[in-house]
């Protein structure tokens, strides 16, 4: 399949030598020896990615990373020095003014980190900006545009006038009026950045429930890789106008590329990036009405566990087993093989396979396995709790990298930039 | 003193003689390309005399009391107005009124198109900027005689100098207010598709506007400041009443049409203003977040 969304060697220099540059670039001088020299700054070195259809990728960098002109360059606001940027196979770094336009108009919305709404409109006018600029009449603009301010909690407000409105609510202006025309890519640069922590955490759910209904090609650009391991289906980390890493958010955390990404996963929150999946075991499970309890316990010994699901014909959890259970029945019961039906718990803990790591700590402390089921309520993996808290504090993986002094400082700039 | 290094006579004759010529040769010419101004004036003039005083006065009323919604800018307009009326200015006060707007909506036809240039093109800002200052600073006279010479005593140069006079203020806030509307508007704009003209009357011009008018604002203030030297050659009106007073050492004639001056320049320069601040209040308030 053809991807949405294909960026092929591009290249970002701003400055007058940019041939210079760009073969300085080649023989692997550093930004700084380039600007030096040249007079010339990098903004994108060499990007290369491809966006599938309905896929959120995130770019995540810090300020000055280049991940603003990486995206600029997605609907052509910046001319890329060289490369391709395909979209639905169509290069837009190299074509006419109007076929850029129309591509703007149907197929690329954008939406900015100040919002940058227009002021002189009201909310639903502002909205529906793309539709008035692709010459759609006036009154089935405001339908369509009061349609996507519906979309995002904000259809009472359609006669308001932006500066009436909280921060939020002026980024989900921004979000509806990027959402109007129906465009399959929404560019999102840093749309979140300004809000405040409580805002920017419901605006960040509610794009994941939004998506989940709109299905968009989205590149998202954030500074907060917390935001990126939220939202992005797959991340880039860019550093210095390059790709240090693109990966899942698991890849990301599990497996960093170098110190600089390591830095970064350090302190980021496991429990929003792992899922019960990640850490979840084979579905191994004894079927009632066929295995006796010996063989419960026999399996156990073999899987080292010391409980065990029991699922019906269809495979469906029927309920739980322990070690300590069965072998305290068999004793009382001075029978060899008491059904496992009387020994086994009804109340067992039961997730999906997408709930966060963070959800699980409650179900995790009652010692017990959690079952993980699809929505047919089928088993489809055990997780052990052991594995849940290992998994939170990385012991089973290899990241406990000290971030580098540079970085940090890199930090607190950012910091005080915002 | 400093040493005579060349001879300027024959300087200054030449250039006495290239106007001489261009008269000879393009008076008529001239005259008959600035007919269509003398037009405009004659229009607003005859429509200003012709329409009662009363209606006027609900007219100016109605305008500052849409422009406020308070009832003191109305009634100071309202007084102003009255005060020309008993004090026997009306008819001067028109003729003086219909310079100035005649000179306004001149200046605004072409200040507004050159300061959108000036916007766009640094160059152009950079040679255009030179050529407002020197309009500023030379003294008004120095251009009157040319222009009296080539279209004669009359409307015609006294409109001509006004608008000269008046037009750079309007070019600069033009040129500034669009180069001060937020690029993040502006890239939002163009990430949307918009043509440049979209760009630009759909979102600069509206974001620019309250600078736009004050720039009017200050275009129209500068055209009143002009009536009484333009009266010097045939203009009218109250700036010919105080030039009257000059000449004959009436005091009494000089004050009242002067204060009719003040009167008109209050009605215009508050009612103008108002506008600005309301456009200001609707756009101002989210740019200041």
């Amino acid at each position: 399949m053809q991807a949405k969304l294909s960026v092929k060697n591009v290249f970002k220099i701003f400055g007058d030598k940019t041939d210079e540059a760009l073969s300085r670039l080649e023989q692997g001088e550093s930004k700084e020896q380039i600007f030096e020299a040249t007079g010339a700054t990098v903004g994108v070195r060499d990007a290369n990615f491809d966006v599938d259809e309905g896929e959120i990728f995130v770019v995540m960098g810090l300020s000055g990373s280049g991940k603003s002109t990486l995206v600029r360059m997605l609907n052509g606001l910046i001319p890329p020095t060289s490369g391709e940027v395909l979209i639905d196979g169509e290069d837009i770094a190299d074509c006419k003014k109007d076929v850029l336009r129309r591509i703007r108009r149907e197929k690329v919305a954008m939406v900015f980190q100040h919002f940058a709404l227009f002021p002189h409109w009201t909310v639903a006018e502002n909205a529906a900006y793309g539709l008035k600029v692709k010459g759609v009449p006036a009154a089935e603009r405001r339908e369509r545009a009061i349609a996507a301010l519906e979309k995002v909690g904000l259809g009472s407000r359609a006669d308001s006038l932006p500066s009436e409105l909280s921060g939020g609510m002026q980024q989900r202006v921004g979000l509806a009026r990027g959402l109007a025309t129906d465009p399959q890519i929404l560019l999102m640069d840093e749309p979140f950045g300004a809000l405040d922590p409580l805002i920017r955490r419901e605006m960040q759910d509610e794009l994941v429930v939004l998506q989940k209904e709109l299905k968009k090609t989205i590149v998202f650009i954030t500074h907060d890789l917390n935001e990126a391991l939220l939202l992005g289906d797959r991340i880039a980390i860019m550093q210095d106008g390059r790709f240090v890493q693109v990966g899942t958010a698991q890849e990301i955390v599990s497996a960093p590329a170098d110190d600089y990404v390591a830095a970064f996963v350090a302190d980021i929150d496991r429990g929003r990036v792992f899922t019960a999946e990640d850490v979840s075991n084979a579905a191994e499970a004894v079927t009632l009405g066929e295995a006796s309890a010996e063989d419960a316990m026999r399996a156990m010994e073999d899987l080292n566990r010391h409980a065990l699901y029991v699922v019906d014909g269809a495979n469906r959890v029927a309920g739980v087993v322990t070690y300590q259970d069965l072998a305290a029945a068999t004793l009382d019961n001075g029978a060899p093989n008491p059904i496992l039906e009387d020994v086994m718990l009804t109340e067992y803990p039961t997730v999906d396979a997408d709930v966060q790591l963070y959800d699980l700590y409650g179900a995790a402390s009652a010692g017990l396995p959690i079952a993980v089921t699809d929505d047919k309520d089928r088993l489809v993996g055990v997780v052990e709790p052991e594995a849940v808290f290992a998994q939170l504090s990385g012991e089973n993986g290899e990241q406990d990298a000290v971030p580098p002094p540079s970085v940090e400082d890199e930090k607190i700039k950012e910091g005080a930039h915002v | 003193m400093f040493p005579d290094v060349i001879d300027t006579r024959p300087l200054r004759r030449a250039v006495d003689n290239g106007l001489n010529w261009v008269v000879r040769n393009w008076g008529t010419e001239l005259e008959a390309a600035a007919s269509p101004l003398l037009r405009l004036l004659n229009a607003i003039e005859q429509l200003l005399l012709a329409t009662p005083w009363w209606l006027i006065i609900a007219i100016l009323v109605g305008v500052a009391w849409l422009a406020t919604r308070r009832w003191q800018l109305p009634l100071v307009v309202f007084l102003s107005m009255i005060f020309l009326g008993v004090m026997d200015l009306w008819r001067d006060a028109m003729v003086t009124t219909a310079l100035m707007i005649a000179a306004t909506l001149t200046a605004i036809v072409i200040s507004i198109p050159i300061g959108v240039w000036m916007s766009r093109s640094t160059r152009v800002r950079q040679i255009v900027t030179p050529v407002l200052d020197l309009m500023q600073t030379m003294p008004s006279f120095v251009y009157l005689i040319p222009t009296v010479m080539i279209f004669g005593p009359g409307r015609i140069p006294a409109l001509i100098a006004t608008i000269v006079y008046a037009s750079p203020p309007l070019m600069r806030l033009t040129d500034l207010g669009l180069r001060n509307v937020d690029p993040a508007v502006m890239e939002a704009s163009q990430a949307f598709g918009a043509t440049p003209t979209q760009k630009l009357f759909g979102v600069q011009i509206p974001l620019a506007l309250p600078t736009i008018l004050a720039g009017v604002n200050q275009t129209t203030m500068m055209a009143l400041a002009m009536v009484v030297i333009a009266s010097m050659i045939g203009a009218g009106g109250l700036g010919y009443q105080v030039l009257q007073g000059i000449g004959r050492l009436e005091v009494s004639r000089g004050l009242f049409a002067g204060l009719g001056i003040v009167a008109l320049a209050i009605i215009f320069d508050r009612i103008t203003q108002a506008y600005g601040k309301r456009l200001q209040a609707r756009i101002g308030i989210s740019e200041a977040r």
